[in-house]
């Protein structure tokens, strides 16, 4: 993992003094609240319906054992003893005192930790692939760049200000895990002809109110240009993008509006002029963040398919868990474990403080201290020992932690809706809640594999549903809440926009809408054929029929 | 009332700025609107006083581009702090065209944001405070770290770290 230098530190550092300056000046009233609005959601602070909600960023990531005990240790002092992570690779905590705050970023800096631009209109936490560095599958490592990302966009004197937030994320897999058509950049890594790497650069793409899949605006840049080509696009839409419509203001408005062709001409003109000053990145700038993520002290080990065998025969339940939670490593003998934060009777991706102590002690124990964070509300272990596996998924299973339901209908995206949220016209989390009630047979999960129902609590899409393969939307119809469906949604490296099933249902109509699309797919598969690719090849129609018997005027709204 | 920090002093301003309809003083410093400078550019030429410009949000230094040269102040518009715009300007002014005379900071700035000024290229500032001088020094401090060049000679971190192991 990275570690801070001096320099980091004593930019952390600073930064918080110069919160707890801004604080005092907010609570004796030298600033309104229109004023300090800007300084601490670039703080992470935002203000919900009950408190203040303080998002915290885990670059790309990628979190230690002791950064996790830090994060519960917080939960118990300054919340209600727990968090919530999210699908931006952040924690938050939803009830913190604004007098606190300052404190929180001061014991968070001591472990190297920010909730620097986790919010605001700047460049946030920069994301990627959780199985970065580790993945079977992966062509670059990507964790590197993603430093050198973050370092660049921390406290940046001319993009603090943009029309809007600004969200980028990086994968070095073909398989992209880190939903990258659907960011404001998306950076895809991958090796030449000739074995360079770099970067293919999409821009545009986002979710909301509008949704966009990103354009490719360059197809190919080497690494020491990444930041000066960045900065070009930064510049562009901070002078072009609109300022006239908080709505509208995202860089994917202005890139469509003036055309993907046009908006990389203005890039690639401004890139020319900077491309060659101070921001081309020395190699030995590369190298010396490189020397961070270099492969831990792996032993020499064969990968464990006979006594695993063994064990696998003798458990269902563990051959199953295997089967469906955990991935490929790229080292013999190791495999990356995926601990799904789904749990009965808890909102996705909530996690509480004693919990994650625990996993940090996981951590500890069977890997090298490192945890990982996904941006469908998931934890990973990254490097542990096939030999631990039986142990391990004991250990989870203790915990509630081992249920085998990764990239299952159980494992859904969920936004905190309007339990917590101030933007929010319906309850997000109920819904997930119903629907994991309605499927909690793990052989029906099974049988249906991978289906990823993303949930969102109002336009904003904070929950996705844009991009899963079932998308469900809550609005508000003349006070009443009601849940658009959306299918054939994707965020990976075929991304694709859900369409939209019909009127919306209300509450308890969605888990047995949902249980009829599923049903309905089970008799149109064929062999090993994903919910997607069912979708993809049948279309709606049949959907629609069974949800809505040929007759959309039945439904309520 | 509104405060002039110019090159980290309080200043009383030279520049005379007269509103579009108002005429102009026959001598001295004057600073225009961007409309005013296109309309009467010739005139203003012929004058021997330093000249400004004041650049709306949306008027970006391309605009000026070919008299730059002939400016000693472009003062850039903030009609809200939150429009992030003369940012950009700023350093284009200073990195693209060289600019060396004044770039001041006009409209609703806050003391938030000096620091980030200050860094691309803003060296003088419209402030309302109490204490201007007192917290322009405190909002000038506020860091020694940085971690983005742009332009301002400030070392970043980047380049301390390597220049030490050298």
């Amino acid at each position: 993992m990275y570690r801070y230098d001096e320099f980091d530190h004593k930019l952390v550092a600073e930064r918080v003094e110069q919160f707890d300056r801004q604080v005092k000046r907010r609570l004796n009233g030298e600033l309104t609240e229109d004023q300090f609005k800007p300084l601490r959601l670039m703080n992470g602070l935002y203000l919900q319906l009950h408190a203040y909600m303080l998002r915290v960023n885990v670059p790309y990531g990628t979190l230690s054992s002791g950064q996790m005990r830090r994060f519960a240790d917080i939960a118990r002092k300054y919340d209600r003893g727990f968090g919530h992570f999210t699908t931006r690779q952040n924690i938050q905590y939803n009830w913190i005192k604004l007098e606190d705050a300052p404190q929180i970023l001061r014991d968070l800096a001591d472990v190297e930790v920010t909730a620097i631009q986790s919010s605001g209109n700047c460049v946030r936490n920069i994301t990627s692939d959780q199985y970065a560095g580790r993945a079977k599958d992966e062509l670059v490592d990507p964790r590197k760049f993603c430093e050198l990302l973050r370092q660049y966009s921390v406290l940046h004197p001319e993009f603090s200000y943009l029309p809007r937030k600004f969200k980028i994320a990086v994968t070095g897999s073909p398989n992209d895990r880190a939903a990258v058509a659907v960011h404001d950049i998306g950076l895809r890594m991958h090796e030449n002809d000739a074995g360079e790497i770099g970067f293919e650069v999409l821009v545009g793409g986002g979710l909301g109110r509008t949704p966009y899949i990103g354009h490719t605006i360059r197809a190919w840049i080497e690494p020491e240009h990444i930041l000066s080509y960045v900065e070009a696009i930064l510049r562009v839409y901070n002078i072009h993008g609109r300022r006239d419509n908080i709505h509208k203001a995202r860089i994917k408005i202005i890139v469509n509006q003036m055309g993907i062709e046009k908006y990389r001409e203005l890039v690639e003109a401004e890139w020319q002029r900077v491309k060659d000053g101070p921001l081309a990145v020395p190699d030995e700038e590369i190298e010396r963040i490189e020397r961070y993520f270099a492969p831990p002290r792996y032993e020499t080990l064969e990968d464990e398919t006979d006594s695993l065998a063994e064990k696998r025969a003798a458990h269902r339940a563990f051959d199953r868990w295997i089967r469906i939670n955990t991935a490929e490593h790229k080292v013999p003998g190791y495999v990356i474990v995926n601990v799904p934060l789904k749990v009965l009777g808890k909102p996705p991706g909530d996690i509480d403080a004693d919990t994650m102590d625990a996993v940090a002690d996981l951590a500890d124990r069977y890997t090298f201290g490192e945890i990982r964070i996904n941006h469908r509300q998931n934890l990973a272990f990254v490097d542990v020992r096939q030999q631990d596996l039986f142990e391990l998924w004991q250990a989870l299973d203790a915990l509630g932690l081992a249920r085998p339901v990764l990239d299952s209908i159980s494992d859904m995206i969920c936004c905190p809706g309007l339990d917590y949220c101030a933007l929010a016209n319906a309850r997000s989390i109920p819904i997930a809640d119903d629907i994991s009630r309605r499927f909690v047979d793990v052989d029906e999960l099974a049988d249906v594999g991978e289906l990823k129902i993303n949930i969102s609590g109002c336009m904003n899409a904070c929950g996705h549903h844009h991009v899963g393969h079932i998308g469900i939307l809550g609005v508000d119809k003349r006070g009443e809440e009601f849940f658009q469906l959306t299918l054939g949604g994707s965020s990976d490296q075929h991304a694709s926009l859900g369409d939209r099933l019909g009127p919306g249902l209300p509450q308890d109509e969605v888990p047995e809408a949902i249980a009829a699309i599923v049903g309905r797919y089970k008799s149109l598969r064929t062999d090993g054929e994903r919910f997607l690719d069912t979708y993809r090849r049948v279309g709606i129609e049949p959907f629609k029929e069974v949800v809505y018997g040929g007759d959309e005027r039945k439904a309520v709204a | 009332m509104k405060a002039l920090i110019r090159h980290g002093e309080l200043a009383d301003d030279p520049y005379a700025a007269p509103a579009d309809d108002e005429s102009l003083p026959p001598t001295g410093a004057v600073l225009v609107s961007l409309a005013r400078w296109q309309s009467d550019r010739e005139a203003l030429l012929k004058r021997a006083d330093p000249l400004g410009v004041r650049l709306k949000s949306d008027e970006s230094p391309e605009l000026i581009a070919d008299d730059i040269g002939r400016l000693s102040l472009v003062a850039l518009e903030f009609p809200k702090f939150r429009d992030g715009r003369a940012y950009s300007y700023a350093r284009i002014l200073r990195e693209r065209y060289g600019f060396d005379g004044e770039i001041r900071a006009v409209g609703d700035v806050l003391m938030e944001q000096v620091h980030f000024m200050l860094r691309t290229g803003f060296d003088a500032f419209e402030l309302e405070s109490e204490d201007p001088l007192g917290q322009f020094e405190i909002a000038k401090a506020e860091y020694s770290v940085w971690y983005q060049p742009t332009g301002d000679g400030r070392r970043t971190a980047l380049q301390l770290r390597h220049s030490n192991r050298g």
